[in-house]
């Protein structure tokens, strides 16, 4: 899995450090503050309210402040806009589960590690368990919900179910969501390239061999435009 | 009474073919709700406070700020003042609140305060365990071990072999959702191995009757023996959801905690002494084991050693069980099989070393010890041999030539018994000609859904999509919880049953107008037509047709553990790896690994073979990563997490073959389970060809770099062979 794209934030809630990825400027209620912010000289309280939402100043650049309360969020999700109501410390993750009911994505190690939780984001895989949910806000979020067309699996959802490449079936939504990021980079790839592409997600049943084949017949099919099967 | 078997291989057309699990789409896409994706209305989210110390008394607990915080809905002690804890992430206290920050920041406002008490938590060197941790049990003697091993013409090896501690690490940790109908009713969406018993071991700890307990579970995120009891979490769960006015309310345990407390395969190290006479013949066998289960005790006497004990004349066995303050073990696939196979296969394989045997030959020559399985076992060993190609590939110990990286074999035998649970299936056919099947059973993923749906469907000659499957309900007719490989013989038998003796009622109804007997009936591809005369028939809706209003429902009946005909036990099964090993930096490549194994009659050839594969990369996993890592000053566990406790990836597995004897000798037995077996042999297997590889033992799993270099160490030095 190519890295998130992290940098350390800030929110008032806990005043707790979490990872996060690139913040888009101007995006509604964005609660994430620059990576100078850590480096500078502290917080600065400015305009103690401006339309409902504090706002601090960073390092000589101003910068909302969100929560410790629920705030109103807006995901786009597989093409369409989710509204939820949030803490702002609310992973991704657990805002598509507990909120929005796309359980497809699971929590396993919660950290970062497994793989589980893969999503989407503006294209590139995330472990959602990793990133905030309001960091997700403006961008495109794809989940393991969204990728048939039609009624019709996605070619490496076909290819998972022909060649056994689940048994419980836990992680395959990860993986799933994983295999179809890897073969849109790597349309023909090395088994190296397997092992490194799809190394970030752990299966705990060991349906790595039925994985190896339906990578194979994915990777085929993909590259035959047979979209849908 | 009708007479129950299996079709003859020409008459089938689904059972022993390769198909695509029933359920695979539902997984693929997201839309299969394990119990940790069920949300239910009003539903609160429920969080344990976990004891941090490995033994210590709990002297008070002050939950008044967490009680008083806006969204929290309950809170209850579980341990209170006065309880001694044995194990860090006991639990504590539990909390209800409307949503998980809420339930976390609660857990974090409670205070309890401790007594620490003295703990004791790593047994891997005996010389460490003090005395009143070992408990030792009473030696077994057979023979005369010391004259054979004095005997001159004999060759006696000696060494020391061991499993560490690893743990279930289900991906969907253990947790449930319980919610209250009323006064006395209970609804529970569990993660569990047995869905028609953990309901009633509810009602007994909650005081309501059995049947008052309903419980639904679709899939399942991974057992592997952990998940058969309802748990403290499960009844606290539900006296929590009480005190909460019924709500529902949901636990699942965090990562951390699914690795301290949820499960963990007992350690057995032991001190080996074997002896074999000149031409390779075992004569001897003892050993002083060891290991821990945690507080209790885990003793594996009864199968050292593997598989040979029952024929081999001497022996000595002694057991010492360590009690440490670490999480309880539970049942994790083939109990005690594959760590009294580790140590078994590689003392074996070292003393073929000795006696500079092919292990492959020294095995072949010994297989009667084995008993009556033996022909089985020389069958495997010599198609295994042949797919591994070990005649070609295999060296003498060490002997591996120049460089850094060197190639070895290594191979190991196993058995499980795998005989059928008591199940029920209740079958209805209606007369618009669907069907449905409806049975307490489970599908760990091990196809248990698809299988019964091949058995249904093939006996009515009727497409896979014909049969309805309803399972994961214990209002269903009971079935066995899912452990010992006893599923597929007990769900395909029950029904198998049902199927027949429906089919046999539908017969009747219809034979009058085809102007035939009912046993001169047969159901295939669609149609139910006169044997002897396939043109005299009708289609499968026609003859339900006949049925008018009256659907036929019959319940099919695998009466007790074990009983024919249609299923029976006892399997073995031969694996071998081909590894490479770094002995600069100490790391394992799986190069190849096979597995020849029979199981009687296959059901679904696809998920069968899923099921050894899985069980072989399970053991690439225990064999070269997994440990449960405890710290001696904090007895905390280090790795509660996976990045630290490695499971493997898919690059870590090399090219995997399996091969099943099937066919005459093997389909008339029925099927027998296979979610054991082949996770037995990997460890052996494994350590036997890295030993042949750079010729010293690795004593320990997993096999670690730091462990390969701290064998060529003790031997004289990595760069000794470069």
């Amino acid at each position: 899995l190519p890295p998130v794209d992290s940098r350390e934030v800030i929110f008032e809630n806990g005043g707790k450090l979490m990872s996060s990825s690139e913040d888009k400027p101007g995006t509604p209620n964005s609660g994430v503050s620059r990576r100078s912010f850590l480096k500078g000289t502290g917080l600065v309280l400015s305009v103690p309210l401006v339309s409902g939402v504090r706002v601090v100043e960073v390092a000589g650049a101003q910068v909302k402040v969100l929560g410790p309360g629920k705030i109103p969020i807006t995901l786009n999700i597989n093409g369409a806009a989710r509204t939820a109501q949030i803490e702002p410390r609310v992973t991704l993750l657990d805002t598509l589960r507990n909120e929005l009911d796309l359980t497809g994505a699971k929590r396993v190690c919660d950290r970062g590690t497994c793989g589980a939780c893969t999503v989407m984001v503006d294209g590139k895989t995330v472990y959602s368990c990793s990133m905030l949910a309001v960091e997700a806000q403006g961008k495109q979020i794809t989940t393991v919900e969204g990728l048939e067309q039609n009624g019709q699996l996605h070619p490496v959802q076909q290819a998972f179910v022909d060649n056994d490449a689940q048994q419980c079936g836990f992680c395959t939504p990860g993986f799933v969501m994983a295999c179809t990021a890897f073969l849109s980079k790597y349309p023909n790839p090395t088994p190296e390239q397997i092992a490194r592409g799809v190394g970030g997600n752990t299966c705990r049943c060991g349906t790595y061999i039925g994985m190896k084949a339906a990578i194979a017949q994915a990777a085929q099919n993909l590259r035959g435009g047979r979209r849908n099967g | 009474m009708a007479e129950y078997k299996w079709p003859e291989a020409d008459k089938r057309s689904l059972i022993g073919k390769r198909i695509s699990r029933v359920d695979g789409p539902a997984k693929v896409t997201g839309k299969a709700k394990y119990a940790y994706d069920i949300k239910r209305p009003g539903m609160l989210y429920g969080k344990i406070l976990h004891a941090p110390y490995a033994h210590a008394r709990v002297v008070s607990i002050d939950t008044s700020v967490a009680e008083k915080m806006p969204g929290v809905q309950a809170v209850k002690i579980i341990q209170g003042p006065g309880t001694e804890i044995q194990w860090a992430g006991s639990e504590i206290v539990a909390v209800a609140a409307v949503d998980e920050p809420t339930a976390e920041d609660a857990i974090r406002a409670i205070k309890v305060e401790y007594e620490r008490l003295p703990h004791f938590v790593n047994e891997a060197d005996l010389a460490q365990v003090p005395q009143d941790r070992r408990k030792p049990g009473n030696e077994e003697l057979a023979g005369n071990p010391d004259q054979a091993f004095q005997d001159p013409d004999s060759v006696v090896v000696e060494g020391t072999y061991g499993n560490s501690v690893i743990t279930h690490c289900c991906l969907e940790a253990h947790g449930q959702i319980v919610e209250w109908e009323g006064e006395n009713n209970v609804l529970i969406h569990p993660s569990t191995q047995a869905v028609s018993v953990i309901g009633g071991q509810l009602a007994q700890a909650l005081g309501i009757p059995a049947g008052n307990v309903h419980l639904q579970m679709d899939y399942i995120g991974g057992g592997f023996g952990s998940k058969f009891s309802i748990d403290r979490w499960g009844t606290e769960c539900a006296r929590i959801s009480k005190l909460a006015g019924g709500k529902p309310v949901k636990i699942m345990l965090d990562r951390k905690a699914e690795l301290m407390v949820a499960g963990t395969r007992p350690s057995v190290y032991a001190r080996v002494k074997v002896a074999a006479k000149k031409d390779g013949t075992i004569t001897a066998w003892q050993s002083e084991s060891w290991g821990t289960a945690g507080m209790g005790g885990a003793n594996p006497l009864g199968q050292l050693p593997y598989i040979i004990r029952q024929n081999l004349a001497n022996r000595r066995l002694r057991h010492i069980d360590v009690p440490t303050n670490t999480g309880p073990s539970r049942a994790w696939r083939a109990p005690t099989h594959p760590q009294t196979c580790l140590i078994t296969m590689s003392a074996l394989d070292d003393l073929a070393a000795a006696l500079k045997m092919d292990p492959l030959d020294f095995f072949l020559k010994n297989l009667e010890l084995t008993g009556s399985r033996a022909n089985v076992y020389r069958e495997e060993l010599l198609k295994a041999a042949e797919m591994i190609e070990w005649k070609k590939n295999w060296h003498p110990r060490g002997e591996t030539g120049r460089g850094p990286v060197k190639r070895g074999l290594g191979l190991s035998i196993h058995t499980w018994q795998g005989s059928p649970h008591a199940s029920n299936c209740d079958i209805t056919i209606h007369p618009d000609g669907s069907v449905e099947l409806k049975m307490g059973t489970q599908d760990l993923g091990t196809g248990t859904r698809t299988v019964v749906n091949i058995v249904a469907a093939e006996t009515f000659g009727l497409p896979l999509e014909s049969v309805k499957v309803f399972i994961g309900d214990n209002r269903y007719p009971t079935s066995g919880a899912s452990g010992g490989s006893t599923t597929v013989g007990g769900v395909s038998s029950s029904t198998r049953r049902a199927a027949v003796d429906a089919l046999n009622q539908l017969f009747e109804k219809v034979a009058p107008a085809l102007s035939a007997q009912p046993d001169q009936l047969e159901a295939r591809g669609g149609r139910v037509f006169v044997s002897t005369e396939p043109s005299r028939g009708m289609t499968w809706q026609q003859a339900c047709a006949r049925l008018g209003t009256q659907p036929i429902t019959v319940t099919g009946k695998q009466p007790a553990p074990g009983s024919p005909p249609l299923a029976s036990g006892g399997v073995g099964g031969v694996q071998m790896a081909d590894v490479s090993v770094d002995i600069e930096t100490g790391i394992v490549k799986m190069n190849k690994m096979v597995c020849v194994q029979d199981c009687g009659l296959i059901i679904d050839l696809k998920t069968a073979e899923s099921q050894v594969y899985g069980a072989m990369i399970m053991g690439v996993a225990y064999s070269l990563f997994e440990e449960r890592i405890m710290d001696n000053r904090t007895g905390q566990m280090l790795n509660a997490n996976m990045e630290f406790y490695r499971l493997g990836g898919i690059g870590d597995v090399g090219e995997m073959q399996v091969h099943f004897l099937t066919g005459a000798g093997h389909d008339e037995r029925g099927p027998v389970g296979l979610g054991e077996p082949p996770t037995v042999s990997p460890g052996a297997a494994i350590s036997n060809a890295v030993a042949n590889a750079i010729g010293v033992r690795v004593p320990t799993l997993p096999i670690t770099p730091e462990r390969v270099l701290a064998a060529l160490e003790k031997k004289g030095g990595s760069s000794a062979k470069l």
